[in-house]
C-alpha cells in the first residue's frame, strides 16, 4: 500500500541556505535574510525549517522581487517549535528553506491590501516590488511598535497607508481595529479587488463585512496564517 | 490533575510503572477506559484499592459529558461538548439502517476559513487532546452501537495531526476500542505534509475537500489552496496505491452557478485521472450571510450523471439533521456568544 519508500517523507523541495541576516525590527519580531536563488512574485510564500527532520512552517516572503535576498517575518511564539530557535540565527548559519510557491498574487490594478500582524509581510513584499500604486493598505496592530516599516510605508503612500490599532492611541492612528475601520467607511468600494492576510479570525471577519457591504465574494483573496 | 482517558497503552503502562504499579496495570486501565462501561478510577475492580488510590492521587478517569443534546426528525442527534479550555465543540451521530455513523471534531474552531464554513466563523479556538475526540465518541450513548467514524466535524484534523493520529491508534487498537481503521475516515481540506504523514501512519480512509478543480475559484472559496494547491494534493494522492483496501473519496459542495457546469466536469474527470476514487456531492445548506447558493435538484443530479458518465463513481450525500444543523458549527458558535 504505501508509495514507494525512496520518496517516503523526503523533503525534496528544501534546500539549505545560508542566514544573512537577523533583525529584531520590533520586540520579540524578527526579519531573517538570505541569498535569493530564484525568481518569485510578490505574495509567494516560502517553507523554513532548522532541521531537516522538523516539518517546515510557511511564511510570506518579506522582500522585494528584485533584491538580492529574500527576506521573511515571523513573531515569536512562546509554545513554538520553531520561531524561538529561528530567532536565534546569526549571519553564516544554515537553515533549509523552499523556493518561493503559492498564487497570493497582486497585479497594478487598483485594490485594498487588509493586514493584521506580521500579516504586512505579503504586501511589503508587493510595496518593494512596485506594486503599491493603485493601492490602500490597512494594517491592524494591537501596539504602536508593531506598525513595522511605517517610516517607509507612510512616506512613499501617505494617505494610502492606514494604521488601525486596538490598544494603544496616536494621532494619525485610527483608534480601533480594522472591521472598526472598515465599518465607519461609508462606501467600501465595490468594484475591486481585496487582499487579506493575517490570523483566521480577522480575514473571516472582514471578509464577512466585505459581503455584506456588497463586495462580490470573487474579488476577495485570502491568506491565513495557519 | 491529568486524566487518563485519552492516553495510549505505551502511555498508560509508563505512567503505572512510575507510580509504582505492576506493568500489566497499563492494560488493566486502557481495557476499563476503552472498552467498559464505567467513569472512574473506582470502579476499576480488578486493581487493588491501594493501586487505585495511588492512581486517583494523580490522575482522573477524565470522561467529559454533553451538556447539550439536539435531535433531527431524521434521528440524527446534535451534541455539544465542553472542552478543557471552556470552549465548546460539536458531535454528531448520525443513524442510517443498520449503521450508526459519529463525525467527530479535532480543533475548537478552525483556522482554515472557508467561505462556506460556520465554523470558520469562530476563528480558531484551540486544539483537542485525543482524550476529547475519542470522549465525543465514547461519551455518547450510542457509544456501543457506533460503526463507523468520521472526521468531519470542526477543525482540520491535519492541522492537529498529532492528536488524531494518537486519537486513532486508540480506537484502532486491540486494546482501545478495536475498531477496524476501514471503519474510519479523516477529511482534510488538502494540507499536504499532513497527509502524508496520515497516509504513512494510518490505514484509515481519506476525503479531500475537493469544491472546484479550477485554483482561481478553490482560492476564493477556500484559503488553503494558496498555500497547498489542489494540483499538489491531486499529485500527492496519485503517487498512492488507493482503491483496495484503502479508500480516497473527494467531497463536492454544490454551489449554484459556481462549480456545477459541464465545464467543471470536464476538468474534474481530467484531474482525477487514474485515481481509483469516489466524489461525493453534497447539497449545499447556507450559512448565515453568506453569498453561496445551493443548486437546484435537476442540476445536481445532471452533474452526478455527467461525472459518473465519465467514469468517476460519483454518489449524492444525503443530507441528514438539517434541521440541527448537525456539525456545521452553529450550535457551539452560539454557545460561545458568537
Amino acid at each position: 500500500m504505501p508509495k514507494a519508500e525512496e520518496n517516503r517523507n523526503k523533503p525534496i523541495e528544501l534546500t539549505e541556505v545560508t542566514i544573512t541576516q537577523n533583525l529584531e525590527i520590533s520586540p520579540e519580531v524578527h526579519l531573517i535574510s538570505w541569498k535569493r536563488m530564484h525568481d518569485f512574485y510578490p505574495g509567494q510564500v516560502v517553507k523554513i525549517t532548522l532541521d531537516i527532520d522538523v516539518p517546515p512552517r510557511i511564511y510570506s516572503v518579506c522582500s522585494g522581487n528584485r533584491e538580492p535576498e529574500i527576506s521573511i517575518l515571523f513573531n515569536i511564539k512562546e509554545d513554538g517549535v520553531l520561531t524561538p530557535r529561528l530567532s536565534a540565527v546569526i549571519p553564516g548559519m544554515k537553515i533549509w528553506a523552499t523556493k518561493p510557491f503559492g498564487s497570493f498574487k497582486d497585479d497594478k490594478s487598483p485594490a485594498w491590501w487588509i493586514a493584521t500582524g506580521t500579516g504586512i509581510a505579503p504586501f511589503y513584499s508587493m510595496f518593494l516590488s512596485g506594486i503599491s500604486e493603485n493601492k490602500t493598505l490597512i494594517h491592524g496592530v494591537r501596539q504602536l511598535n508593531q506598525f513595522y516599516f511605517e517610516d517607509e510605508l507612510e512616506w512613499a503612500m501617505g494617505e494610502r497607508y492606514v494604521r488601525c490599532c486596538s490598544q494603544e492611541k496616536s494621532c494619525d492612528v485610527f483608534p480601533g481595529r480594522v472591521t472598526e475601520y472598515l465599518n465607519q467607511i461609508n462606501n467600501l468600494p465595490t468594484n475591486i479587488n481585496y487582499y487579506l492576510c493575517g490570523k483566521a479570525l480577522m480575514v473571516v471577519e472582514v471578509r464577512d463585512l466585505l459581503i455584506s457591504r456588497g463586495v462580490p465574494y470573487q474579488n476577495i483573496l485570502a491568506e491565513i496564517y495557519f | 490533575m491529568d486524566s487518563l482517558f485519552g492516553k495510549t497503552l505505551n502511555e498508560l503502562t509508563a505512567l503505572a510503572i512510575e507510580i509504582g504499579l505492576p506493568k500489566f496495570t497499563g492494560k488493566q486501565m486502557a481495557e476499563w477506559l476503552y472498552q467498559k462501561d464505567i467513569g472512574s478510577i473506582d470502579e476499576m475492580t480488578n486493581l487493588s484499592k491501594k493501586n487505585r488510590e495511588l492512581l486517583s492521587n494523580k490522575y482522573v478517569f477524565g470522561l467529559i459529558g454533553s451538556t447539550k443534546v439536539q435531535e433531527s426528525n431524521d434521528g440524527t442527534k446534535k451534541y455539544l461538548f465542553p472542552t478543557a479550555n471552556g470552549k465548546f465543540i460539536e458531535t454528531a451521530m448520525i443513524p442510517d439502517d443498520d449503521r450508526k455513523t459519529v463525525c467527530v471534531s479535532s480543533q475548537v474552531g478552525c483556522k482554515m476559513g472557508c467561505l462556506f464554513c460556520m465554523t470558520g466563523k469562530q476563528g480558531f479556538q484551540g486544539q483537542l487532546s485525543a482524550g476529547e475526540i475519542v470522549n465525543q465518541i465514547r461519551n455518547i450513548p450510542e457509544w456501543h452501537e457506533v460503526t463507523n467514524i468520521v472526521y468531519m466535524g470542526m477543525g482540520e484534523p491535519f492541522d492537529n495531526l498529532d492528536e488524531v493520529l494518537k486519537s486513532i491508534e486508540i480506537l484502532t487498537s486491540g486494546w482501545g476500542f478495536a475498531m477496524s481503521p476501514r471503519r474510519i475516515t479523516v477529511s482534510t481540506i488538502g494540507i499536504v505534509p499532513g497527509m502524508v504523514t496520515f497516509l504513512n501512519q494510518s490505514e484509515a480512509h481519506l476525503a479531500v475537500s475537493l469544491h472546484t478543480p479550477f485554483d482561481d475559484e478553490r482560492q476564493r472559496l477556500m484559503p488553503v489552496q494558496i498555500a497547498y494547491p489542489l494540483a499538489e494534493v491531486i499529485h500527492e494522492i496519485k503517487s498512492w496505491d488507493f482503491g483496495r483496501q484503502r479508500r480516497v473519496s473527494f467531497e463536492y459542495i454544490v454551489f449554484k452557478g459556481l462549480n456545477d457546469s459541464p465545464r467543471h466536469v470536464q476538468e474534474l474527470s481530467k484531474i482525477l485521472n487514474g485515481i481509483r476514487c469516489r466524489i461525493n456531492l453534497i447539497r449545499f445548506h447556507p450559512i448565515p450571510g453568506t453569498p453561496l447558493e445551493a443548486t437546484d435538484e435537476i442540476t445536481l443530479q445532471k452533474f452526478k450523471d455527467h461525472l459518473n458518465d465519465k467514469g468517476i463513481l460519483t454518489t449524492i450525500r444525503a443530507s441528514r439533521g438539517q434541521d440541527i444543523y448537525a456539525a456545521c458549527g452553529l450550535l457551539s458558535t452560539k454557545e460561545m456568544g458568537g
